[in-house]
């Protein structure tokens, strides 16, 4: 067992490493960029003063890692932003202010995020049971006609881009059929029946496009399971197909489809991203595309931070996980 | 783990190695995968169209930018004037609604934009995945640990967020396809880097390579000579994957607003409004997507043939997938479960190719 808490341990030192590496990557590649920092930082619309005011707070007369640290100090405790006629303190994460909307980002973050967390994980559990479900499925009935339609079917969904399922879905269910209505965020605390009526439509076309890949490991790793010599012992023993299929070889695909499923949540992030716009989510990937259009600089470093954050520690977390369904691998 | 993981998806080392028969087994075995045929012709068919968007369009008489307002309807909010928004002798698949720019040009000069920012960027994500990994692979214990973190952290980094984030900053006055496809290339080459450095690490192993070392070759030159080769297989099969995952990217960008700009037509891009057109021009929403659709899905079932051309391993698998059941198990029971390092077909020649 000491293995595996010294495998953690590493895991968790390695993980604050990358997390402290991102942020210094980030940093450097949005301010300290060739051109006038304050003046993007600030926006298009800044009086002379106002940009003279924010390349103090930048500290951009200071040397680079003076002004990363300064911006490190503020994430960890906090920091108070003068506005011209009022101070305004930004409490412990700090990730600044927005200078063409006076907000401050990690509270303009926090209040989208609910919106994010609902589409990204009810679409996990979608593509999770989807995925798997027709990797099971084709893997038990391999060679039969069923498998060549799964197959089929998979390969289109993953040929299909997020945006694409997405507005084909909006245009056929609500458009044509009228089946739903045209997507509205409720919050789940308002109306949990709403919340997840109106999320039907985004789950899915997010879900889609990511179960295909689970589709095809799960089929892959249960298919070479049963190639292994403890199968046919089994099969020669009388144990079932059903049992075959159902517990042993559904249980070689676990560790893969776990390290999957960490990846699939880098890109699905992403796919929220697309997903928002489409469906006019209230999300973080919305307020993303908008930061970016308007170039609000704040913004968009803190959402990338925040972002970055969530995948590292998804990833990290998957792996104690795959080191849980594969013991093999904390020898390594 | 990372190891393990990185290093079940590359294929023989030496499958590749030996030259011309190499290549004429990769051809015959992908000669023998009938859905992999018909993707390389869908293929090639699109990067002739793309190719020769100019003469396609100026047959049509058209091109992808001029405005036709005579063409749309503005008492009815822009719908195009005519039945099938348009369709007819001089618009082969109508116009855009609202503007009036002819369908067919912008799907075919869409093309080129679409096929050239995945190649651009791909190309990118090789150079910089092999320079990396060979480096980490060959240099000492310091810059393996350099190169490798760096790789881990531009791994965690999502794609389509960081790309986003860093079309935010740079002036609208670059070339923006070129812009487009250098951004996806600098984001995203963790992976193929990890993998060109765990198939570096194994040919370092072999004989031939120790031969060359103990001949007195300079680093340089056995990477070039001796190891690029040995890359080749890999690097095919993965940047084979990668052409169609930069193609949704690239769309994805497009379709935000932020990737390939107006007037530069691009599939993604065209997409944007498509939803509120759907009902006076149904073609304005179908065309993007099915030209999307069916770009990425050749691009798709091409790259795992291509895989399956270059890996014994994966073909076996295949055999076990697609097969009848007892004949499959018999099959599998021969290969996947024993541990021989390469079980693929008996008649492959590879022994030749260490000898």
């Amino acid at each position: 067992m000491s293995g595996f808490g010294g495998f953690v341990l590493r895991r968790t030192l390695g993980t604050v490493i990358t997390l402290f590496a991102i942020s210094v990557i980030v940093y450097v590649v949005f301010y300290a960029t060739p051109g006038n920092v304050a003046q993007i930082t600030c926006g298009p619309r800044c009086s002379p003063a106002q940009v003279h005011q924010v390349a103090e707070q930048l500290r951009l007369g200071d040397p680079l890692y003076v002004r990363y640290g300064h911006f490190l100090q503020g994430l960890l405790t906090g920091q108070d932003y003068s506005t011209g006629t009022s101070v305004q303190h930004c409490p412990a994460p700090c990730l600044g202010l927005s200078y063409q909307t006076d907000q401050q980002v990690m509270r303009l973050i926090l209040t989208k995020l609910p919106v994010s967390l609902s589409l990204v994980f009810g679409a996990m559990a979608v593509w999770l049971v989807l995925g798997v479900g027709t990797g099971v499925l084709s893997a038990w009935r391999r060679g039969r006609l069923s498998e060549r339609v799964l197959t089929g079917l998979t390969l289109a969904g993953q040929a299909t881009p997020v945006f694409v399922i997405g507005l084909i879905l909006m245009i056929v269910v609500c458009g044509q059929l009228e089946l739903l209505p045209f997507p509205q965020y409720v919050n789940l605390s308002d109306d949990p029946e709403q919340w997840a009526w109106n999320l039907v439509l985004p789950w899915l076309s997010l879900a889609l496009v990511e179960a295909a890949a689970f589709a095809r490991l799960t089929r892959s790793s249960m298919l070479e399971t049963l190639a292994e010599d403890h199968i046919r012992t089994f099969r020669a023993y009388g144990v079932g197909e059903r049992s075959v299929i159902g517990r042993h070889a559904v249980r070689g695909a676990l560790a893969p489809i776990i390290a999957l499923n960490a990846n699939t949540f880098g890109s699905a992030v992403g796919g929220a991203v697309l997903t928002e716009t489409l469906f006019g989510l209230p999300g973080i990937g919305q307020e993303l595309v908008h930061a970016v259009n308007v170039v609000d600089l704040p913004v968009v470093v803190g959402m990338v931070l925040v972002i970055g954050f969530f995948v590292v520690i998804a990833n990290a977390v998957a792996d104690v996980l795959y080191a849980v369904a594969d013991r093999r691998v904390v020898l390594a | 783990m990372s190891e393990a993981l990185v290093a079940s998806p590359a294929p023989a080392a030496d499958s590749s190695a030996s030259g011309a028969s190499g290549a004429r087994q990769f051809w015959r075995r992908l000669r023998a995968q009938r859905a992999a045929l018909v993707a390389a012709a869908v293929v090639a068919l699109l990067v002739l169209v793309a190719l020769a968007a100019p003469l396609l369009t100026a047959i049509e008489g058209q091109d992808p930018t001029t405005y036709h307002p005579s063409l749309v309807d503005s008492a009815r909010g822009g719908v195009p004037v005519g039945p099938l928004g348009g369709i007819g002798a001089d618009h082969w698949l109508g116009v855009e609604p609202q503007t009036g720019r002819d369908l067919f040009a912008r799907l075919v000069y869409g093309a080129r934009v679409s096929l050239g920012v995945a190649i651009a960027a791909t190309l990118v994500q090789v150079l910089i995945a092999v320079v990396v990994g060979v480096s980490a692979a060959l240099g000492n214990r310091w810059v393996d640990q350099v190169l490798s973190r760096t790789t881990e952290i531009i791994v965690a980094l999502p794609l389509m967020i960081m790309s986003l984030a860093l079309l935010a900053i740079v002036p609208g006055s670059f070339p923006r396809p070129v812009l487009v496809a250098l951004v996806i290339g600098l984001i995203a080459w963790g992976t193929l880097a990890k993998i060109v450095r765990a198939q570096t690490l194994t040919l370092k192993q072999l004989d031939y390579v120790a031969a060359a070392r103990l001949s007195g070759w300079s680093t340089w030159r056995i990477a070039r000579r001796d190891l690029l080769p040995g890359l080749a297989a890999p690097l095919i099969t993965y940047s084979a994957l990668l052409v169609p995952m930069n193609i949704g990217v690239e769309a994805a960008l497009s379709f935000l607003g932020v990737g390939v700009k107006p007037p530069t037509p691009s599939w993604g891009q065209m997409l944007t409004a498509a939803d509120v057109w759907y009902q006076a021009a149904p073609q304005y929403l179908l065309l993007p997507a099915g030209a999307l659709f069916v770009t990425v899905l050749a691009l798709t079932v091409l790259g795992d043939g291509v895989r399956t051309a270059l890996d014994p391993r994966a073909a076996s698998r295949l055999r076990v997938g697609t097969g009848r059941r007892g004949e499959a198990r018999a099959d599998a029971g021969t290969t996947a479960g024993t541990d021989l390092p390469r079980p693929g077909t008996p008649a492959d020649g590879t022994k030749e190719a260490t000898a």
